[in-house]
């Protein structure tokens, strides 16, 4: 059987692990020992009284929801205004698409020290032009900053190439009738290309909110999660905090059990969204 | 509204002012995306002082490739380059030829509960890595896994997203190609082989690249599962470098960055059109 593999491999690897989770989410164990014991649901009693959930909540919340719309948002932009003839535009579409496909730990280790406070060049440029830079490093607010740009800046020519090839795909016919109405830039931009471009936004708003909520590798390299302990940790980054750093096996198992119910529930309310939407 | 003549789909009718705007922004995005990459490489040729100076140096002087031979000769990158060829050709290659076998199975052959399986198949997408990884975590290292290849490979192996590439690949051919190979006498194998696939190598193509790209630049499960440079790949060599000289001394780091950023730029080069293909598939249907 061709598929048995592969099936065995997802067993294995994803419907188990995830299902286990949800044990190990009852549970004391601390990632080492060969036993743990049951305790309830006292992890998630823990993680709704705790001081910390709420900041993380809100890194999570701040980190996601601001690269999704302003990724989205400029790459749309950038779309509409290269969606025409011009010189070299296909080498910016690949200079623009060139970060997507490397990897987020090496842009994080270059992008500290592009933030860097004191040598760095976000510093040099704004010395440059008389002001002082942030401290990218030891504030949280700043911090979370640096680290939702980074990300932004490597994401952002995927919606851009996928909004760029949407609206080059689009009804030609429609253009003309609006331009026979006299319709103005803005009315033929919400009225005609906005609508045609919804299954395109739709698509690219839940990738890139699954992508973002998932990301490791950049918070980990540019910040190990802080500064002042929770400054730039999200769900994900408590998840391997807790589980490997702490040895809190069964609350990061907790963590994670709640992060999946969260992304479950938004991927639904968005599909259900945009049903209503497309129906109307 | 003026008149104008007759435009095609190709070349729409744009203002002046537009045409403007529309190089106005292109330049500005050259120099968001290229002035930070710049920036990296000049950092990794110049010495170390000179890293340290205000206003920064943009033109290394002297230019130096010291911080390479560092990175080359004092840690050990040649073995983290060596690890992540080995996890990204073993890895590449479990998922294509499960991801194709999956793929073919699931839509040119019939067996029952086949949209079951399907559904099993492509829920998998829902699920990501990071909340799996605790109770991967503690089977591998039951197998007494980690830091091996193995430990780091199998986990990952199972193929969803490519599964779903190439069976909506195979479910464009045109059925009738299909049945006259199967009335001639085509088995299951022959026909994928013979039939199938000579139809398909755009598609496995992309969904080929998009595998090497992102098992290359996968950095959660090797950096769970690899202590030292006997298994860790890349990626992972780079933060434990950083850890060691980052802020203090960062040429080594940049030279690390650009050595590990490279050969992906390189292969990006190469084939951008059938890599943007593969990594923006998906959308293009809406």
């Amino acid at each position: 059987m061709l598929l048995l593999p592969n099936l065995a491999l997802l067993t294995t690897f994803v419907y188990r692990p995830l299902i286990d989770n949800i044990r190990l989410s009852f549970t004391d164990w601390n990632i080492s020992s060969p036993t743990a014991n049951v305790i309830g649901t006292a992890n998630y009693v823990e993680w709704f009284g705790r001081e910390d959930t709420r900041q993380i909540l809100t890194n999570t919340l701040v980190f996601t929801f601001v690269t999704v719309m302003v990724s989205m948002a400029i790459g749309l932009g950038l779309a509409l205004l290269l969606d025409q003839k011009l010189r070299g535009r296909n080498m910016v579409r690949s200079l623009v698409f060139a970060p997507f496909v490397v990897s987020g730990a090496a842009i994080g280790v270059a992008f500290q020290f592009v933030f860097d406070p004191s040598f760095g060049l976000i510093r040099d440029v704004m010395a440059r032009f008389g002001a002082q830079s942030p401290d990218f490093y030891q504030q949280p607010g700043w911090a979370l900053f640096m680290v939702t740009v980074t990300y932004i800046w490597k994401n952002l020519g995927y919606t851009f190439v996928i909004y760029l090839a949407a609206l080059q795909g689009r009804r030609i016919d429609l253009d003309e009738a609006a331009e026979i109405d006299g319709a103005t830039p803005w009315t033929h931009f919400r009225k005609v290309l906005l609508p045609q471009l919804r299954p395109t936004t739709f698509f690219l708003s839940i990738t890139v909110l699954l992508n973002s909520v998932q990301v490791f590798d950049i918070i980990y390299a540019m910040t190990r999660g802080g500064p002042l302990g929770t400054g730039t940790t999200t769900l994900v980054f408590q998840v391997y905090q807790e589980t490997f750093i702490n040895y809190r096996a069964g609350y990061g198992a907790t963590v994670a059990t709640i992060m999946f119910l969260i992304l479950l529930t938004i991927t639904f309310i968005q599909v259900r969204v945009m049903d209503k939407g497309t129906k109307t | 509204m003026s008149t104008h003549a007759q435009v095609g789909p190709s070349d729409r009718h744009r203002s002046p002012l537009m045409t403007t705007a529309g190089y106005a922004a292109m330049a500005f995005v050259v120099l968001i995306i290229a002035v930070p990459l710049l920036w990296i490489v000049v950092t990794s040729f110049k010495e170390r002082q000179d890293i340290y100076v205000r206003p920064a140096q943009w033109i290394p002087n002297p230019a130096t490739t010291d911080n390479y031979s560092t990175v080359v000769t004092t840690i050990p990158f040649p073995a983290y380059f060596r690890n992540s060829l080995i996890i990204t050709a073993a890895l590449s290659t479990a998922k294509i030829v499960l991801g194709v076998l999956s793929a073919y199975a699931l839509s040119l052959l019939r067996f029952p509960g086949r949209s079951i399986v399907f559904l099993i198949v492509i829920s998998a997408l829902m699920v990501p890595n990071q909340i799996t990884v605790i109770s991967n975590y503690a089977l591998v290292s039951q197998l007494g896994w980690r830091n091996t290849y193995q430990g780091i490979v199998i986990p990952l192996a199972g193929v969803a997203f490519g599964t779903f590439l190439m069976r909506n690949q195979f479910l464009s051919l045109p059925t009738e190609i299909i049945e006259a190979a199967r009335l001639d006498g085509a088995g299951p194998m022959k026909l994928l082989w013979r039939v199938v696939m000579p139809m398909s190598w755009p598609t496995l193509v992309a969904f080929s690249l998009i595998t090497v790209v992102n098992e290359w630049n996968e950095y959660l499960w090797p950096f769970l599962m690899s202590d030292n440079e006997a298994t860790a790949p890349l990626q992972v060599g780079l933060t434990i470098l950083q850890n060691n000289e980052g802020g203090t001394n960062w040429g080594p780091v940049m030279a690390g960055t650009v050595l590990t950023v490279l050969p992906i730029l390189i292969l990006f080069l190469m084939l951008q059109r059938q890599m943007i293909k593969g990594l923006t598939a998906g959308a293009v249907k809406g």
